[in-house]
């Protein structure tokens, strides 16, 4: 059993803030991933978590232990870079048994341990063979197995499919999780492609500027992101932004746009007149040809099954995904229809989400600084 | 008139034939998009056709014109280049410029400073004009480098993966701007990159490159709802299409000689069924969208989950295609009789 907790941990560099009171705790087993724009704070964060850098504040607690103060050697995690790099005079059962070598284990041991590996990795066959000739996708699997070889409590993973192209990117996500699924180590998976960390994570932490904005499983921070950050960073394309001036009632049901009305969930608390955002992901817009929010086509991005239409409105550019058997011209007037259910509002001068009714309970766990306990982050995994 | 025409081009580097027998012609106004991997050509075909590179066969011609003997300056075409080659001493305005003050073109100065100005509009650039380009970040200076190209109007615009040095926001937002540029300005462009959503979203017609051959050319909609190959079929659509042997399907009825199914996942009706052929190996929630992976009879098959609960590793799911394509043997395709479109096939 491996739980990370991480408890009003801060880093400074001179002035430079890169984290702020974080805290949060990983669950054994869990697949966790910490996301955010370059600068965030996120690599900063993986590297306290496994020694290579002290905190300027806080504590840190492997396995109920506190480490804070312990060296990387003392920890037993393992440390996974680019998955790139294998030593290329040395071939493949070499290269998985390297960190078992360094640290002094007996040669019979290697010999089992290299064979376990090779075998949950479907590379038994390569165990002789030059690192030089491997197809990229072996030699990523050869990467990998020398990461895991040393049975390490954690393992950090800092970008490692940075460098790959976007089709092989994905392919190796799907093996990465499947691995994760059958050695369930306390995995955390540092990167800034939204993509990757909705594909792997059972949960995702969404960085910005050193701060934690949410903790949750890929479709909590998708469906209720608390930031506009969160919002606009998770989502390909991301949220669509409505800026407005209102009062709302708590409970109310519908704003107007306008002078058109529109359906919302209703909310927890009221709010004073303020400007005000609302934030609608481009499958949750319908075009009409009557009524709803007008605008004209802007262009369409044809993407097989479906296309991106992009809306020029008086509130900017809005994009709705649909149908693209859907005939959709370009410079013709359209109307937007929204889906009540999905629409998030935000308060700009905070950046966070107004609570809904519904999910007022649940957000309570996800602010920062609260250790988040939702019970449905292993739905689906 | 701008028009390309490419006639037969061949070109080797030693033992490597970088290009073979390459016809095409880009008409003017035309966006065409060669797709390929890595080591495919593009890159080869793009400098031959700006005369950074001689082909060993075949013509090029630029609106109308043979420019076999025409040096790079002579043949009227813009380049942008994969990583932006800017003059780190000079600012934007100066770089924006400076395919303008070429002595030749003679350009009145009030004259070069509107053209700067409405290409710094387009490309977003205009607040920064007065900046050295060495203080802009790697996205603002791939926009100067594609408003540097744009700022002439050249018969033709080559373009090297543009946008590919860019983050995944910037690289979306520029792909329609890009697109939306082309057709205000009527311009001919031929664009080469690995990237199948740019080559989607941007082309009017794409050409899919494979080891130096242009395998299949056709409008977005062809190549996805009918590739030539197998090849072609998995270089359109995410997650890629399921290529399965004909063994587990009922055969009945089929054309003669198919012996691969392809299914994209818009092919694919999943549900939950204890009897079903395939189990779930692996959900990956997207968001707008959940994949789950199958594996039926050591095949791997990925689905888009139905709106709902999501399904979880270990459930078994029966599997329902319609509307398939076909391949024969070696991975050509095989059409379905006209009468017999869409037609629903039992998995076992």
């Amino acid at each position: 059993m491996s739980e990370i907790r991480l408890e009003h941990v801060q880093k400074h560099f001179d002035d430079f803030a890169a984290v702020r009171d974080s805290s949060f705790t990983i669950a054994n087993g869990d697949f966790f991933v910490l996301l955010g724009p370059s600068g965030c704070g996120k690599t900063t964060t993986l590297r306290m978590i496994a020694g290579l850098e002290l905190p300027s504040g806080g504590k840190i607690f492997l396995d109920g232990e506190d480490v804070t103060d312990k060296k990387a050697s003392e920890r037993d995690i393992g440390f996974v870079f680019q998955l790139f790099a294998l030593y290329p005079h040395l071939n493949v059962r070499e290269n998985i048994a390297f960190p078992l070598r360094c640290q002094g284990v007996p040669r019979a041991e290697i010999k089992t341990r290299v064979a376990e590996v090779a075998k949950l990795l479907q590379i038994e066959h390569l165990l002789g063979r030059r690192i030089a000739g491997l197809s990229g996708g072996d030699s990523q699997r050869v990467a990998l197995g020398r990461a895991i070889v040393r049975r390490a409590k954690a393992f950090m993973m800092d970008e490692p499919l940075g460098a790959l192209d976007s089709e092989f990117r994905q392919l190796m996500c799907g093996e990465l999780r499947r691995l994760h699924d059958r050695i369930s180590a306390t995995t955390v998976y540092v990167t800034h492609d939204q993509i990757e960390a909705m594909m792997m994570a059972d949960r995702i932490a969404v960085m910005n500027h050193g701060i934690v904005d949410q903790i949750g499983t890929p479709r909590e921070v998708y469906e209720t992101p608390a930031s506009l950050h969160v919002a606009g960073f998770i989502g390909s394309p991301p949220m669509n932004f409505l800026g407005f001036r209102g009062a709302l009632a708590p409970g109310a049901t519908s704003l107007e746009l306008e002078g058109q009305p529109i359906a919302i969930p209703p909310l927890a608390e009221g709010v004073s007149e303020r400007d005000l955002i609302l934030g609608v992901r481009p499958e949750n817009v319908a075009l009409v040809s009557e009524g709803g929010l007008r605008g004209t086509v802007f262009g369409t991005e044809y993407m097989g099954t479906f296309q991106i239409v992009t809306v020029s409105t008086r509130w900017g550019p809005l994009k709705a995904r649909v149908s693209s058997s859907l005939p959709v011209g370009v410079g013709s007037a359209v109307g937007l229809a929204l889906t009540a259910e999905h629409i998030v509002l935000f308060d700009p001068a905070t950046g966070r989400a107004l609570p809904r009714r519904a999910d007022a309970a649940q957000r309570a766990t996800v602010l920062p600084g609260v250790a988040p306990g939702s019970p449905s982050s292993t739905a689906y995994v | 008139m701008s028009e390309i025409v490419l006639s037969g081009l061949s070109k080797r580097f030693g033992e490597l034939e970088a290009l073979r027998d390459i016809s095409l012609t880009i008409a003017n106004g035309e966006f065409v998009v060669l797709l390929g991997p890595t080591g495919a050509g593009k890159t080869t075909l793009l400098r031959l056709v700006a005369g950074l590179e001689r082909a060993d066969l075949g013509k090029v011609f630029i609106g109308g014109r043979d420019v076999a003997h025409d040096p790079p300056a002579l043949r009227d075409v813009s380049f942008v280049f994969q990583r932006y080659s800017l003059y780190p001493h000079l600012t934007v305005f100066e770089n924006l410029a400076f395919p303008l003050r070429a002595p030749m073109r003679r350009m009145p100065r009030a004259e070069i400073k509107e053209k700067v100005e409405k290409t710094a509009e387009l490309v977003r650039i205009a607040h920064k004009l007065a900046t050295p380009v060495t203080r802009l970040s790697g996205g603002e200076m791939q926009r100067v480098a594609i408003g540097r190209a744009l700022v002439r109007r050249p018969a033709v615009y080559l373009m090297d993966e543009p946008l590919s040095s860019l983050d995944a926001k910037l690289r979306a937002e520029l792909r329609l701007e890009l697109k939306h540029i082309q057709q205000d300005l009527g311009a001919t462009i031929l664009y080469v990159t690995h990237d199948q959503t740019e080559a989607m979203t941007m082309a009017t017609r794409i050409g899919i490159l494979e080891a130096g051959r242009i395998v299949q050319i056709g409008t977005p909609r062809e190549i996805y709802e009918a590739p030539r190959n197998t090849y072609v079929a998995q270089r359109l659509g995410t997650p890629r299409i399921n290529l399965l042997p004909i063994g587990h399907f009922d055969a009945a009825g089929l054309p003669a000689g198919v012996a691969t199914i392809g299914a994209r996942t818009e092919h694919i009706r999943m549900r939950p069924n204890p009897q079903g052929s395939a189990v779930v190996v692996l959900v990956e929630p997207l968001g707008n969208e959940t994949h789950v992976h199958l594996e039926a009879h050591g095949q791997e098959i990925v689905c888009i989950a139905p709106p709902g609960a999501p399904p979880v590793p270990g459930q078994r799911m029966r599997l329902d295609f319609s509307e398939v394509l076909y391949f024969d043997g070696e991975g050509q395709s095989v059409l379905a009789a006209p009468s017999d479109p869409g037609r629903e096939l039992a998995f076992h």
